[in-house]
Order: C-alpha cells, then structure tokens, then sequence
C-alpha cells in the first residue's frame, strides 16, 4: 500500500509565495486573538488562584452552585461544566488564592450540598499563591527560549559545522539574558526581544538551517498559541509541556527533510538549489505525511478518550502537529533559499 | 556474522531485564523490587509548597539578643539604658549618662561583638546607637530557620503517619510536601502549618483590662484572646486577657507531650512534661505567683489560665480545652515535634481525591489501547510483513518504558501517560524512516538484502539526529519542570531513547535474520 507514489513531484518550493501569505495570515489572526483577549488567558499555574473541581451524584443547576458559591463568599468565581456530559462534574475558580483558612474544602462542600440538595465530593483542589504564579511563568518562558536555543546549536553543528560559532552565540545570549534578569527586566518582553536578535544574528552569520528550523517553530507554537486564545482556551503547565513537544515533533519533521536536502546537495551539486529542495521535500513527503497520520491517531484518542483534565492538552498536541508538519513542507525549506539573492562573500 | 551474534545477546538481556523490572508493578507478589510509582494526580494526595517567613525568624533572634542585652545590663547594674527593637531587625540603645555610655560600649565589646554599629549619634547628651546582625550571621540564620523547619515538618509528618511522604526543600526559602494517599488534607494542613510556638504567660490582674481594650496598653502588657467554640451552637466568643508580653517559659524546654484523658469529664487534655531547667524554672514561677494566673499561650491565643494554687515541683502541666481526642493528638504532635522557628506560608496547594486518580488512570490505559491498536493495524496494513515487525518493535518500547520508570523510580504522572501515548505515535516514526528509504532502494532495482542494508545505513544518521533534538526538549522540560509536567518529560527521554533501541538494533535483526536464515527472495513491504 502506498499513498504518496515515489515519483511524486509537486511543486511545493515553486508555490512558497502562496505558503507565505496563508502563514502570515495565521499568524496575524494568531497575534490579533491575542491582542484582542489581551494576551493568552493564564492558567492558575500561570496567574495565581483556586480551582476546585467538584462532582454531584445527582444532576445539578448551574444557578444553585453559584448561589452557594455566594454564600461562602466565592460568588465572584467562575463555573464551568467539566468531563463528560452525563456526568454532574464542575469546575470553579476564583483569582484568589488565600483559601487555606481552616475547613476551607469543609466549607465548600457544606455551602454546595445545602444549595444543590445534592451530595458533593470534592475531587481535586488547586492553589497556587501570586508569587508561585509568577515564577512559574518566567521558568516557562525560559524553558521555552532556551530549548530552542540548544536546538539550534545542535542543528548548525550538525549541518553546516558551526558547532563555534552557533556555541559562541548561544553562550552570549544565555549570558545577556541572565545580566538582564538580574537588572529586573520584565522577563516576557526580555524573551520576545531575545529572540529576535537571535533570528537576526542567525541572518548575519548565515545559519541557514537553524535559522530555517527556528522560524518554522515560532511559527508553529504562535499559531499554536493563538488557537488557543482563539478558541478560549487556558494556558496551564500542561499546555507548555504541549508546546515544548510541538517544537520537539515538528523540529523532528523538519530535520528530516534537511537531512535529505543534506544528501541531495551533494549529489547532484550541479542542479540549483531550488529543484534540490524540492525534489527532497518530495522525497520525504511519503514519511512525513505517514508519521504525522500514526501519531494523529493516538493523540485523537487521547483527545476523545483521555478525559477532561487532558482534553486541552491533546488539543494543543493536534494543532501542533498538523500546523508543524505544514510548516516543515512549506516554511523551513523555503527560508533556506533566502540567501541566494545576497552577494556572495569570499 | 560476528556483529549480529552480540547485538542478539545485547537484545536479549535488555528483554530479560526490562522484563524483570517490570513484572512487580504487574504482580507485587513475584519478586521485591519496588512497583512504578503513580504521581500524585493518579494515586491522590496532597501537594504543598511552603514558604518559610524567614523574616519572622530574623525577628525572633534580635527580639532575643535584646533581652539578653536588658538582662545583663541589669547584672551589671548599668543604668539609663533603653533597649529597643526597631524597624523589625534593628536594635536602638539609647543611653543618657556619661558612665553608662562607657560601660555600655564595654559591655558591647564584651559580649555582643557580633552586633554590627550602623549608627552612633549624640544629641543633647543622648546617645543612641543603632545595632543589627551582619549580613553573613543573617544569612545563616535564615538557612537555619528553614533547615529547622525541614526538621520539624518531617517529624510532625511521621508522627501524624503517611507512608512514603516526600519532603524536600525547594530554593533557598520554600519546602515541598508530597503526601500521596492521604485523605483528611485539612487535618494534615492543619498540623504541618501550625507555628505551635507554645508559652506560658503571666497574667496582669492588677489593671483593669478595659482600659487595655481601648487602647491604652500598658508598656511591656499584650492582649491575646482564648477563642470558644461552642460544640453545639458552632459559634464562637473571644474572651480578652491581659498578659505580661514576656513568656516566663517556653515549649522549647519541653521533653514529651501525651493526649490523656480527664477522668471526671471524660474529656481529653494534652499533658506536658519539662526538662530539668525548665522544671526549675516552672518550679520558681509557680512559687512566686501563688495565687496569680498563668496563662498558657500557643501561637499567640490562649489555652487555659488556671490560677496557680502552690508551687508545682517535678515539671509536669496540663493543657486544657474544649479538644476532641484528634485536636488534642494533634496537639500532642506538634508539641512533640517542636514549634517551628518561623511562620510558614502556603504557597501553593494541589490535593487530588483518589477517585479522581482511579479515574485518569483508567482513561489513560483506554486512549493507549485504542491510539494503539490504530496504530499496531495501520503499520501491518500499509506495510504488511515488515509492519509487524515495526509492531514488534512497537511492543518493546512500551516495555521499555515501564521497565525504565520501574528502574529509575520515576513517576508516572497522567501528562506521562499522555507522553508514552504521543511515543507510541512516534515510534513508528523510526520504523517509517527506515521502511520508506527500503522501498526507494528497492524501486531503484537492489536486491532486498542490499536493499535493507543501504535503507537501515542511511537511515541510522537521519534517526539519531531527528531523535537528538526531541530529547534535547524533553530534558529541557525536566529541568524546569514540576511534578506532572516532569513526569512527562521523563516518559518522553524513555520513549526516544527506547524508539531509537527498537528500530536501529531489534528490528534490524529480526530483518536480517529473516533475510539469511529463510533465504527470503523478495520483501514484504
């Protein structure tokens, strides 16, 4: 059984144009959401609070778990429907996070069972204080800035023999921004901004692969990303795990495809670099289209079957993974054509 | 074929061992060694974060060296010295005569020669000095506080009896508490947050507390309120008490704690015993107050303030209340396990029920079988023959997986389930590489040995440097990560480096050996 016959050839460098406006669509819509909802809805991970996921045994009213809600002074917190629909599952959240008075849950599940009329058993209790919030984002974020950073040693050593210099610019980066932290910049701009520069150094010293995988990454967790707050979604410490995966899954898509442009380059040197490009995203395309398929299977089960707590997080991962596999056909091979125009230096 | 025969050893033995480390979390009874362990949001149980309010404990050590301080001055009859305690960790001395400037400075240079001069200044014959702790004694009073708080914590927990807890200190000033399975939480927060600073204080019976109440304390007097919980009204009174603000003795000379129960009304009571010093000490109070009230203080309400009828010898007291026979075992505890240097502050708290726990569990082996089974069908499918051996392969890794988690007792965390799921989604990918690069091989006219050698040959590279990267964000995400999301990250390094056995080295020998041994003509792929 084959889908993609072996003596494919599509066009797919000779219509990068048109990959470039519907990414650059996406990934306005993406940054637009984002603005719009003002940046992406934090998680209690993220921003400090309560969660309290509550089950009834007997089917309950939205209105009678508030009123309870009021009578303990958590009217202000958020109810939402949780789980499978046949089962009476709940979550509520409040943005404070000082609930560790005594008999707290005690409370709540008094305050519940009077309101409701039903019994109520509280399944899982999360806070998390202003101050843990706040750490765990920046840790996110560097977690974030600095996977990408070591990728990208990895692949310009690995491809192009740069192991000095990619090392060299990776190390002055780490340093400034650890000198930056300690002069207290606000750490989401510090790694917006970090970033940057490094795609810019990238241009400069012609890391054309790195600099390939790496705007197909941000490509992919942006996108990613703005799904998210398009659709509404919250941002907790699973979802960065999703996102960390993204960049490790479609980064593995990618380099598979550079790895046959690799081999091609050397044997047929003479062919210009466009039609080796394309002739290795064809070649792979049978491999990347098969294992992006295999791996959609499990996480749509994981995503139909694996629960509430994980709904969100297989979501991420089924995003990422069609929008990476688009990007390492479409975007990462393209920019390494980015050069050619340049005047060549001796 | 040398080469083949001990990569088949090699294969072997790393079966027989993943099998062995496996097989207990399985069937606990076959051989000891330990299961795999579930996380916290699989089993249920409680996570905290506290911070220690290592300030408070900076508090408390120059509170301290100041009355040291008041008390020689008094031994060495220096007089017109006010010491006090400002802006939380200084101390002011403020001296008003000529001798006592000097003698007081050779008291300093005597004895306090670990205070730090910050300020010296006369005005109108006034001298005020202003001392701290230096920078160094204060940092190793903050890292004793929470080491002490460690301490204490972990044996507040073993006495109160969880199997397994973890507790750890996380950062300079926080310590983490994992506690699987344990149901009454509040009852747990109770004990391991409670600062159980127990003191005795004398009572000032001799102004009229309704002065106090509007303000006009008298100086070195404190108010502090017994709290009443009425069993069957629910509500509570607060009755005031004026005290000395000096505690004539603290728990710090206790020796043991032990719930007993009053015969009379049948009610449980907490009774303490001192060590030889402090039953002096109870001994000398109790004799110079006869007739006065005692008012027994932990973490700044009272207990009970019984009139102290005689002198009491031998070290033994009773704490009395309105306890059920759980408050008064916890107390029991708390007093036993040492009151904790400083206050601590809940940072962050995660309880999961056990139901909840059973519940992912099961939705977490459902979507693997399912993912699963997809993928096991898609392979045989669309690759036929050569699909069942990426199957077998596939099989492996999970096996090497749970052995890996069993071997390096890692935790699985629902988000590592969700990880070993994505890794069976992905391991096929290894097997995928190689079957595509064998058809093009084959469609290029080579036989299908030379075919499967060129495919595995080129392969390999494209492998290890796909598999480099995705490891490379996985231990990223094990450094920054907490609990669950570490978890994943940990299933995630197992699956790569477990795709990356399966298809380079045992798949290439089930191929090879059904290439030689069968003299297969052609492949079914």
């Amino acid at each position: 059984m084959q889908f993609v016959k072996p003596d494919v050839n599509i066009n797919f460098i000779g219509k990068r144009k048109i990959a470039y406006l519907v990414s650059a669509v996406m990934i306005v819509i993406s940054i637009g959401s984002l603005i719009f909802h003002g940046g992406p809805r934090l998680g209690i991970d993220f921003q400090g609070g309560t969660l309290i996921q509550v089950k009834f045994l007997a089917p309950v009213k939205m209105d009678a778990i508030k009123a309870g809600l009021r009578d303990i002074d958590l009217g202000k917190s958020s109810v939402q429907k949780f789980g499978d629909s046949e089962s009476s599952e709940y979550l509520i959240r409040t943005d404070s996070s000082v609930m560790t008075s005594e008999g707290f849950s005690a409370d709540v599940q008094k305050a519940l069972k009077s309101s409701t009329g039903s019994e109520v058993e509280i399944r899982r209790m999360e806070m998390v204080g202003p101050q843990v919030g706040q750490d765990l984002r920046e840790k996110a974020l560097f977690a974030m800035f600095f996977a990408l950073l070591f990728i990208t040693i990895y692949i310009s050593g690995r491809f192009e023999f740069k192991w000095m210099i990619s090392g060299i610019m990776a190390a002055a980066l780490i340093g400034a921004v650890y000198v930056l932290t300690l002069l207290k910049v606000s750490i989401p701009w510090l790694i917006i901004g970090a970033l940057i520069v490094t795609l810019v150094l990238f241009w400069f010293l012609e890391l054309k692969y790195a600099m390939g995988a790496i705007v197909a990454l941000v490509h992919d967790v942006t996108i990613t990303v703005g799904l998210f707050s398009l659709f509404d979604k919250e941002f907790t410490l699973a979802i960065i795990a999703a996102l960390l995966t993204i960049i490790g899954y479609s980064l593995n898509d990618t380099i598979i495809v550079f790895d046959r442009i690799r081999e091609n380059l050397r044997k047929y040197h003479k062919n210009p670099l466009e039609v080796i490009l394309n002739r290795s995203v064809n070649e792979t395309l049978s491999r990347t289209l098969l294992t992006s398929l295999t791996t959609l299977f499990v996480v749509l089960a994981l995503f139909v079957l694996g629960g509430g707590i994980i709904h969100d997080f297989a979501f991420a991962l089924i995003v990422g993974i069609v929008v990476g596999t688009y990007s390492s056909i479409f975007v990462a091979s393209p920019i390494l054509l980015a050069w050619q125009g340049r005047p060549k230096k001796k | 074929m040398k080469n083949f025969s001990w990569k088949l050893v090699l294969v072997f033995v790393v079966i027989v061992a993943a099998i062995i480390y496996v097989l207990p979390s399985l069937k606990p009874a076959l051989w000891p060694h330990k299961q795999i362990n579930l996380g916290l949001d699989l089993q249920g149980g409680m996570h905290l974060v506290l911070e220690v309010d290592t300030k408070k404990a900076l508090e408390s050590t120059v509170e301290r060296i100041s009355h040291e301080i008041r008390e020689q001055l008094k031994k060495e009859h220096i007089r017109n010295v006010t010491i006090d305690r400002v802006e939380g960790i200084k101390i002011s001395a403020q001296i008003k005569d000529e001798e006592s400037i000097k003698k007081f400075s050779a008291l300093l240079d005597d004895q306090f020669k670990d205070l730090r001069e910050l300020s010296n200044n006369m005005v109108d014959g006034v001298q005020t000095i202003m001392l701290d702790i230096p920078d160094s004694d204060r940092t190793q009073i903050e890292k004793l506080a929470v080491d002490q708080a460690l301490e204490t914590i972990r044996n507040r927990i073993d006495q109160f009896g969880v199997s397994e807890p973890d507790i750890r200190r996380q950062g300079e000033n926080r310590i983490l508490i994992q506690l699987p399975g344990i149901k009454d939480t509040q009852r747990a927060k109770d004990l391991i947050g409670k600062t159980a600073l127990l003191e005795f204080k004398l009572v000032d019976d001799t102004q009229p507390i309704d002065s106090a109440l509007k303000g006009n304390l008298p100086p070195g007097r404190e108010i502090l309120y017994k709290i009443d919980v009425d069993p069957q009204t629910k509500r509570t009174s607060k009755t005031p008490f004026l005290l000395k603000k000096r505690a004539v003795l603290d728990g710090s000379y206790l020796t043991d704690a032990r719930v007993q129960i009053a015969s009379q009304f049948n009610e449980p009571y907490v009774s303490i015993n001192f060590d030889k010093k402090g039953a002096r000490i109870f001994e000398r109070i109790t004799g110079d107050n006869v007739n006065k009230r005692l008012a027994i203080v932990l973490d700044n309400s009272v207990y009970s303030a019984p009139v102290i009828q005689e002198k009491i010898a031998g070290g033994q007291a009773r704490i009395t209340g309105r306890f059920t026979t759980e408050e008064a075992r916890d107390l029991a505890i708390v007093l036993r396990a040492g009151a904790l240097p400083a206050p601590v502050n809940i940072l962050e708290e995660r309880t999961v029920g056990p139901s909840l726990g059973a519940d992912s569990i099961r939705k977490g082996l459902i979507s693997m079988l399912v993912g699963g089974l997809l993928v096991v069908l898609f392979m045989v499918i669309y690759y036929k023959a050569a699909g069942l051996i990426a199957d077998v392969a596939l099989f492996l890794n999970i096996l090497l997986i749970g052995a890996g988690l069993a071997a390096f007792q890692a935790t699985l965390t629902l988000p590592g389930i969700a990880g070993i799921i994505l890794t069976i989604g992905m391991a096929v990918d290894a097997n995928v590489i190689i079957f595509e690069r064998i058809r093009e091989e084959m469609a290029l006219g080579r036989t299908p040995r030379a075919a499967v050698d060129a495919g595995y040959d080129r392969a390999t590279l494209t492998i290890l440097d796909a598999n480099v990267t995705t490891l490379i964000a996985a231990l990223v995400l094990f450094q920054f990560g907490t609990g669950p999301v570490k978890g994943f990250a940990v299933t995630l390094s197992l699956g790569v480096v477990a795709s990356m056995f399966t298809a380079l080295i045992v798949s290439r020998i089930i191929f090879s050996y059904i290439l030689i041994n069968r003299k297969v003509k052609s492949l079914s792929i």
